[in-house]
């Protein structure tokens, strides 16, 4: 895979001071899924908006295959779409006509069957003739995502796509996004649903007071970071845990009928084997056994926050 | 140059004026009816002639202006404050435009709408005076570059507005005036002598005099004047828009 987005310490100060990016590096894969995770005013949106435009970089440079957005601003623009968080559309206008705008505002020409394609393929075909004022918010939003796919960008913005979406259009996006990623779209979106991040991202970056605070393959992330726990639940709760059992550094659980016992995926011993053979020469008789990883979430909140996870 | 920008954008600005035909063509037909009616006919009938010219027939030039003008402005002003306000124009500073092909889409579209306007309300004259134009490419000159120049002036109020209140500002309280007092409806020559000083300052006195000259031969102020006061109120207009868009003033962070 190539690189198609590189962003280099890339800043951004306002007039009275406030710093939104403060130096931020990110190399985007061509074809890839990265989620942006951060908490509301991380500088998620400052960080796209720069990438697209709308706003102009106090310092640092990006390049968008190859282009870079000051410089070569057309062709870099060209390959980049942007679905804004806010739903901002022309309440008047017809859903055809405004996807149809779009297409031409990127300098391509009318091209009729291409935006059926992207009408049909977001389930707005039949609401083409209608006016922007007669649709959902769930439809507009699909609105929005044509209008950024009108002039087939290689690279997607999705501030937030699911901001205030219902649980069953969430779904639905998750679906368009992983159908955009199979046409080969290089995907950042930006959430603070860490499930969202879990379910489709490739990779997960967490951005915080406008710094990177860390990208990583989510899987790696979360094996690296997740810890992992075993609970062995027992057919009789215990007072306190046995002696024989104090080096395994239990912990018992509430109704007092669970050992919780945490260990690390990538220790080269976990010690399962030792402490289930311990837990029987104890005289405990198991009902079940369950493990556990701690979700993106809990990693997400323990980085935020500067403690460990 | 990024051509198919440039028609996205006018395409887009008169899909708004043809969703509202009937309100574009119908109220400047009333409202010049209504001049005719009350100018016209109720003051007319006093003053009769002004420079060999029916006082019917003399408003006209006049009357187009104030349309075209104040239409110009309205129209640019919320073409390009209406993505403002809807947070459309998200769309516009991520395209790859720059800012001519931005200016020449929305006032383009500006101006065409007054400039259909503008001939409505010649058209609607003829019904109640008899009119002449004796110099027609003058007049067209200046009725297009009226269309153009004040759109431009429109696109530069709507990108200052910050609501809808300080969109009508400029018309109502610098423009109407400006108009009313420019000699819409009265030859400057029928003021006092201080007052004919005064509203040489009036920079519509000579929009409306080269106007008015083109269709009956009689003018305020040389026609000269009024063709380099046109095209320098253009120039200023350009060069302010100029900079909004090297600054990003009001529109981009």
């Amino acid at each position: 895979m190539s690189t198609i987005l590189s962003i280099r310490d890339l800043r951004k100060s306002y007039a009275d001071g406030f710093e939104a990016l403060k130096g931020v590096s990110l190399d985007i894969e061509e074809g890839e899924i990265l989620a942006l995770l951060g908490p509301n005013g991380a500088g998620k949106t400052t960080l796209i908006s720069t990438v697209c435009g709308i706003t102009t970089p106090t310092s640092g440079s990006v390049t968008v295959g190859g282009y870079d957005i000051q410089a070569d601003y057309r062709a870099a623009r060209k390959m980049i779409g942007l679905v804004p968080q806010e739903i901002a559309l022309e309440p008047f206008e017809k859903v055809w006509n405004t996807v149809r705008f779009s297409r031409g505002l990127f300098g391509h020409g009318s091209d009729n069957a291409r935006i059926e394609e992207i009408l049909r393929k977001l389930s707005l075909w039949d609401k083409r003739r209608n006016a922007i004022k007669e649709l959902s918010g769930g439809m507009k939003r699909r609105v929005l995502i044509a209008k950024a796919l009108a002039h087939e960008p290689r690279v997607l913005f999705l501030d937030e796509p699911t901001a205030g979406v219902d649980v069953e259009l969430r779904k639905d996006m998750w679906e368009i996004v992983a159908e955009l990623k199979q046409a080969g779209v290089t995907i950042i979106l930006t959430t603070h649903y860490i499930e969202e991040a879990e379910a489709i991202a490739d990779r997960v970056g967490v951005i915080d007071k406008g710094e990177l605070l860390l990208v990583q393959d989510k899987n790696t992330l979360m094996a690296q970071m997740g810890k992992k726990q075993i609970e062995v639940m027992l057919t009789e709760p215990v007072a306190t845990i046995p002696d024989s059992l104090s080096e395994h550094n239990l912990a018992l659980n509430g109704a007092r009928d669970a050992l919780i016992y945490t260990y690390d995926t990538n220790a080269e011993r976990t010690g399962i084997t030792t402490l289930l053979n311990d837990v029987a020469q104890a005289g405990l008789v198991l009902r079940d056994v369950q493990t556990r990883q701690s979700s993106l979430e809990e990693i997400f909140v323990n980085l935020v926050s500067g403690e460990p996870a | 140059m990024n051509w198919s920008a440039i028609a996205a954008i006018y395409r887009f600005e008169m899909a708004r004026f043809f969703r509202t035909l009937a309100q574009s063509f119908l109220s400047p037909v009333l409202s010049t009816s209504l001049y005719f009616v009350v100018f016209g006919t109720a003051i007319g009938s006093r003053i009769q002639e002004i420079e060999g010219v029916s006082y019917g027939a003399f408003i006209v030039p006049g009357l187009i202006l104030l349309s075209v003008v104040m239409l110009s402005i309205s129209n640019a002003s919320f073409g390009i404050y209406f993505p403002k306000f809807l947070g459309t124009i998200y769309e516009l500073l991520s395209a790859p435009v720059n800012f001519i092909e931005i200016v020449i889409g929305y006032v383009g579209a500006a101006a065409t709408k007054a400039l259909f306007v503008g001939l409505v309300i010649l058209a609607t004259a003829t019904f109640f005076v008899d009119i002449r134009i004796e110099h027609p490419f003058a007049m067209a000159a200046f009725l297009i570059l009226s269309c153009l120049s004040f759109s431009l002036l429109g696109f530069i109020v709507g990108i200052w507005a910050g609501n809808f209140e300080q969109m009508s500002l400029v018309p109502q309280l610098v423009v109407t005036p400006l108009i009313f007092l420019g000699g819409t409806f009265y030859s400057i020559s029928m003021l006092p002598p201080l007052w004919q000083t005064i509203t040489l300052f009036n920079p519509v006195v000579y929009l409306i005099s080269g106007f008015r000259w083109s269709f009956y031969g009689i003018a305020d102020v040389p026609i000269f004047w009024s063709l380099l006061a046109i095209l320098a109120f253009t120039g200023i207009c350009l060069a302010i828009i100029g900079w909004i868009f090297k600054t990003g003033w009001r529109i981009r962070s």
